[in-house]
């Protein structure tokens, strides 16, 4: 469904993304991991259109989209969250997911529809007639899940959407993207909760310093050295083996 | 909502006999409000749902007042067919302006900088080009019959400035409850969530403006054909952008009724200050009275009340 190869994004002289490689098949959860500042966001925001990259290819369902704006991307199914949310702070959760909704809904009653259903899915339901600007934490997590999945998207690019919640809220969330695969949609997920990683993610990347350092089934990739290193710090795996 | 509908009601049938039982002066007083809030809904399309804030707003304003004004004196246009074409030149203007601002990515004050420049060249233009009679201005010859969109009688223009204000009032109504103005609320709220969201936030951007253009020329044309003489300062001046800014800030930007408070509450203000400072000896020599006055309550509403007027009226209950 995507296949991403050989991209490269710098900022002046910092080469945030440096020839990345990944693709992901219809169905599947794949979670992409790395320590902060590994250029998880920029690969992101290059796959959405929001960065041009500097080098590669980025194919979604057989189709080359480098170039494309973001609202193109959009509507050829693929949508992505923000890992800073970007709530519309002075209308309700009602309108914010209606904005998506409006993608391929014309009429505003089933736009409505489809928003209050999808609030229900995410288990927003009691919060659509409060303002955006209102919401916690956990809320504008939700809002930004919400949002993305009511423009009716095949791929979803999940960013840190369980970043600052506590353990209940993660288990429900955890709950809400299983669902949400479940009814067809395909999901790439950025995310420092292991636990939430583990259970949910079929396959994982892992990024560091720009560089893809590891990928494979999680029990491949905690018994990779490499990837022990990028977290711990040089010379940690050996320490661990020991 | 029935609540609303009620007071909607009420105050139509009050807008409708007011000429019939108040004097010609109030006449006059209550076509300028539905005239204000009719092009103060220009500006709160693409300043209040859309965010675009503009300085310059009367580029639309006196494009709308010159084309049909041009059409009749030097092309014997009849007035009513002018109108729709000054609506069109509005609104092609307003595209332009769109187009080369949002085009080179400017945003903000830089944005309404560039709608303010506009104005101002389009003042100069019209102050030295042949065709529109430069620092002259142009006459309309009198001849008021209402074939030829003048009344003899100012209440014709009263009931067709409150036509004009409904329209606009429905105009809002429908951006309230449609794709077009969630999608614009939307690039003023949060352009990056929009574009993420499927919104082309630039072509929004440019279909706000035109659609601005075009009410703001309509209101153009209606004030030509009401005095019948513009000139640049009167159609180009930096006055009526700030009119148009006024009565939407001040009554509630990016809501239904705002550019209608905010029109009630200046000319309010406005009439008031006026009999004060003609009545009271010692407001005599504070002569732009109401200026002041303004100020005041821009500052107010801008401390106290920045969603306008209309957060007055709203429930409460809805934040709650
Ligand atoms: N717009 C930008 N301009 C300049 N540098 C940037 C920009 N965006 C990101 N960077 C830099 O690129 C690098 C990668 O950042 P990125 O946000 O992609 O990391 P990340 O893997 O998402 O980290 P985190 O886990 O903290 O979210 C960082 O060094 C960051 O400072
Ligand atoms: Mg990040």
């Amino acid at each position: 469904m995507l296949e991403v190869s050989g991209i490269s994004k710098s900022f002046g002289g910092l080469k945030a993304v440096d020839g990345v490689s990944l693709d992901v098949q219809a169905g599947e959860i794949v979670a992409l991991i790395g320590p902060n500042g590994a250029g998880k966001t920029t690969l992101f925001a290059a796959l959405a259109g929001f960065h041009r990259p500097d080098a590669g290819r980025i194919v979604f369902d057989g189709r080359d989209i480098i170039g494309l704006p973001p609202h193109r991307i959009c509507a050829a199914g693929m949508v992505r969250t923000f890992q800073i949310t970007q709530p519309f702070a002075k209308i309700t959760v009602r309108e914010n997911i209606m904005v998506g909704a409006y993608l391929r809904i014309d009429d505003r009653s089933k736009a409505r529809d489809r928003a209050e259903a999808v609030a229900a899915q995410v288990g927003m339901a009691a919060q659509l007639d409060r303002f955006g600007a209102d919401l916690t934490v956990a809320g504008r997590k939700r809002l930004e899940l919400a949002r993305a999945l009511a423009t009716g998207p095949r791929l979803l690019l999940l960013d840190e959407v369980m970043a600052g919640l506590n353990p209940t809220e993660i288990t429900e969330i955890v709950e809400v993207i299983r669902a949400i695969r479940a009814s067809g949609v395909t999901i790439l997920l950025i995310e420092h909760v292991m636990q939430a990683v583990t259970s949910l993610a079929d396959r994982a990347y892992v990024l560091n310093q720009g560089r893809m350092i590891a990928e494979g089934t999680l029990a491949e990739i905690a018994g990779n050295p490499a990837v022990v290193e990028a977290y711990l710090g040089h010379g940690a795996a050996e320490v661990l083996r020991a | 909502m029935t609540r609303l509908a009620f007071l909607l009601a009420l105050a139509f049938a009050a807008a409708i006999t007011l000429p019939l039982v108040a004097p010609g002066y109030l006449v006059d007083v209550g076509m300028l409000v539905f005239f204000l809030a009719f092009i103060g809904q220009s500006w709160n399309i693409s300043g209040g749902f859309a965010g675009q804030t503009s300085f310059g707003h009367a580029v639309f304003f006196g494009t709308g007042a010159y084309t049909s004004t041009i059409l009749q004196i030097t092309f014997g246009w009849n007035a009513w067919l002018a109108w729709p074409a000054a609506m069109l030149a509005g609104a092609i203007v307003g595209w332009i302006i769109a187009v080369l601002s949002f085009r080179a990515g400017l945003r903000g004050s830089y944005f309404a900088l560039i709608t303010l420049a506009f104005a101002e060249a389009f003042r100069i233009l019209a102050n030295s080009l042949s065709f529109t009679h430069a620092g002259l201005g142009m006459l309309i010859k009198a001849d008021p019959r209402p074939a030829n969109f003048q009344f003899k009688d100012p209440i014709w223009f009263y009931y067709l400035a409150l036509a004009l204000c409904i329209v606009s009032l429905l105009i809002a109504w429908q951006l309230t409850r449609g794709r077009l103005g969630s999608r614009l609320v939307a690039v003023r709220e949060n352009e990056d969530a929009a574009r993420a969201l499927g919104i082309d936030v630039f072509a929004e951007k440019v279909k706000a403006l035109s659609l601005a253009g075009a009410i703001a020329a309509a209101g153009g044309t209606f004030y030509a054909q009401k005095y019948l003489y513009i000139d640049p300062n009167i159609a180009f001046g930096v006055d009526k952008s700030i009119e148009m800014l006024l009565v939407t800030m001040v009554g509630g930007a990016g809501t239904i009724f705002g550019p209608l408070l905010g029109a009630l509450a200046l000319t309010g203000i406005n009439e008031v200050t006026r009999t004060l400072a003609s009545v009271v000896p010692a407001f005599k020599n504070v002569q732009p009275l109401s200026l002041i006055v303004y100020g005041v309550m821009l500052m107010l509403i801008v401390g106290r009340l920045p969603d306008g007027l209309a957060r007055l009226f709203r429930r409460v209950d809805r934040h709650a």
